[in-house]
């Protein structure tokens, strides 16, 4: 894919402190890129760079592949939209917010009444396209704010935590609806987050930032399941990622193909739903092949041991069982069971153990 | 109380019998505040909003002198705008001591720092995420710094009738810069003095009735025009 946005050498200071050190970091066209990090880590900052909103004290962003000075500031952020954590509305109706950017850039009357029309229908908000911004519910105002960006059809949508100031149940409606928003218009996108679920359900790639610096980016599968090194591991949590389909759906229980094998879940997706299917190793219990597993889980899956290594006390069990699958086991219940790379066995975990992220 | 009493009679008549010289000073005090406090927000709100959005040093010191302007006493004005417009003063070839234009200049000068300070405290009190998120709409500086004047419109039209209420009141300056000088530099305040000095409580009452009533009307104009504001 075509690269669109590209980071080099990227320093920012904020007096003698050293915020932001990004080596290099590219966004190709059509990509969401999920920047994933805790609080403090950078998120704002980087996002505000890409924006040229904070002046960098080294490094250049290139764009289509062309080094950004100064001088083309402004006309590079006619090709962005911006979406921050609180919606920063101004005190007008919610039609002349959502007018806002198009004002900017001095299109027709007729074109900016048809384009902020298609998208407050877009993101369900027609009927508040009156109303003055200052009477808007939390989630109503993101909701023009998201409208307020996407009517810009820009190059480059950046949103820094949008839905982190929005109850749980407006953030999963919004969130879900931003999903959509994003795989119908293909708009590239780089999306700041501290939620792992909103960067697994969002992102094509993610991003890790730690104290500022850009520790690993790569598939979502890929980060979470092999995590560059143990404070990465630390932030996103050793998961097994893997995509699959919701094949059937009752009585709250799912049950997703992965790799051809059926695996039941907690969650009620509709059967064709696309999904990531996702397992923490403390979840998975090991056991020899021929042995009859002990336990209720619903999930018991054959498999040959690829990797065995130590992780503090524990071990980190890597088995091959149609797709990549990642257990902990303690040192003891190794030895007991004289556990090495290459043998058979059988690897088990509960319904409720597996988490299930739409996709 | 008889005193008051019959000087708010005689005023009445006199307000019903339509002296021309009270509608002539009425009509200049207006004319004067009125284009002293156009210029200072021409002056004002540029110079406010490059004080609360600008990023340079002596900013504070400049901020603290806007404050500290807004305390300006009208007869230190008045008297510093008498020495430079005096005859043998630096601008005295320009003959405006006691001129209309004269009171323009010392008015401007009151109502400057009010304008400014009042504005650099509206924009002061917006989000400076706001800022960020009109670049990263797109928007130009001046799309920006017009999109936050929108934005603080009520407290800007507050700065406003803040910046007429302080000019439209003084009398040191006008009475200094302006010599109230009859049907040329006489307005209202000016003139409620003299009349009060002679003894003339009736007129003096028909006066203050006058400038009540215009600070009134203009500030009734200014807050119907913010408060519709509000409620949009």
């Amino acid at each position: 894919m075509k690269t669109l946005l590209e980071v080099r050498n990227l320093v920012v200071r904020y007096g003698e402190r050293t915020v932001l050190e990004v080596e290099h970091l590219a966004v190709a066209q059509g990509e969401v890129l999920a920047v994933i990090g805790p609080n403090g880590a950078g998120k704002t900052t980087l996002l505000l760079a890409l924006a040229r909103l904070v002046r960098p004290a080294q490094g250049e962003i290139l764009f289509r592949g062309r080094p950004l000075s100064p001088r083309d500031d402004h006309e590079y952020r006619r090709h962005l939209a911006l979406v921050l954590q609180e919606p920063l509305l101004l005190s007008a109706s919610v039609f002349d917010n959502v007018a806002l950017g198009l004002r900017f850039r001095g299109l027709s009357r007729a074109e900016i009444a048809r384009r902020v029309e298609t998208w407050l229908e877009k993101l369900g908000i027609g009927h508040l396209r009156d109303r003055p911004a200052t009477q808007l519910s939390g989630g109503e105002a993101q909701r023009v704010s998201l409208a307020r960006a996407f009517v810009l059809q820009p190059d480059l949508l950046l949103l820094d935590e949008p839905f982190g100031a929005l109850d749980p149940p407006t953030r999963s409606g919004l969130l879900e609806d931003l999903q959509s928003l994003l795989a119908e218009t293909g708009q590239t996108t780089v999306f700041v987050t501290h939620d792992l679920d909103e960067a697994l359900m969002l992102g094509d790639r993610v991003a890790v930032l730690l104290g500022g610096r850009l520790r690993q980016v790569g598939p979502p599968e890929q980060v979470f399941a092999e995590p560059a090194d143990p404070e990465v591991a630390a932030f996103v949590g050793v998961e097994t990622i893997v995509a699959g389909r919701v094949v059937a759906s009752e009585e709250g229980r799912a049950i997703v193909e992965v790799n051809g094998l059926h695996l039941e879940a907690v969650g009620e997706l509709p059967p064709g739903r696309e999904v990531l299917f996702c397992l923490r190793p403390e979840d998975v219990t090991i056991w020899l092949k021929g042995e009859v597993p002990s336990t209720s889980a619903r999930n018991r899956l054959s498999g040959t041991i690829k990797r065995l290594t130590p992780q503090g006390p524990l071990l980190r069990v890597v088995v091959d069982c149609g797709f990549t699958l990642t257990a902990f086991v303690t040192r003891a219940s190794a030895r007991e069971m004289n556990l090495r790379e290459g043998m058979e066995v059988i690897a088990s975990f509960k319904a409720s153990a597996a988490r299930l992220i739409p996709r | 109380m008889r005193l008051i009493w019959e000087g708010i009679l005689n005023a009445v008549q006199l307000l019903l019998s339509s002296d021309p010289e009270i509608w002539q000073i009425t009509l200049l005090s207006l004319r004067v505040s009125g284009l002293a406090t156009i210029i200072s927000l021409i002056i004002g709100l540029p110079l406010g909003t490059v004080l609360a959005l600008g990023r340079f040093p002596g900013r504070s010191f400049l901020l603290s002198l806007v404050n500290t302007g807004m305390a300006l006493p009208p007869v230190v004005v008045g008297l510093v705008v008498c020495i430079f417009l005096w005859r043998n003063g630096p601008f005295g070839f320009l003959n405006l001591i006691y001129t209309p234009a004269a009171i323009v200049i010392a008015q401007t000068i009151i109502a400057t720092p009010v304008v400014t300070g009042l504005t650099a405290a509206a924009l002061q009190q917006l989000d400076p995420l706001l800022r960020l998120q009109l670049l990263g709409l797109g928007a130009s500086h001046l799309q920006m710094v017009l999109a936050l004047w929108w934005e603080a419109r009520l407290p800007l039209l507050a700065a406003l009738m803040a910046g007429f209420g302080s000019v439209i009141s003084e009398v040191g300056a006008s009475m200094m810069v302006g010599g109230n000088i009859k049907g040329q530099t006489r307005v209202l305040t000016t003139a409620i003095v003299l009349e009060t000095s002679r003894g003339e409580f009736a007129r003096a009452i028909a006066l203050s009735i006058l400038l009540l009533a215009l600070a009134y009307m203009v500030n009734l104009t200014l807050t119907w025009i913010q408060q519709r504001g509000a409620r949009q």
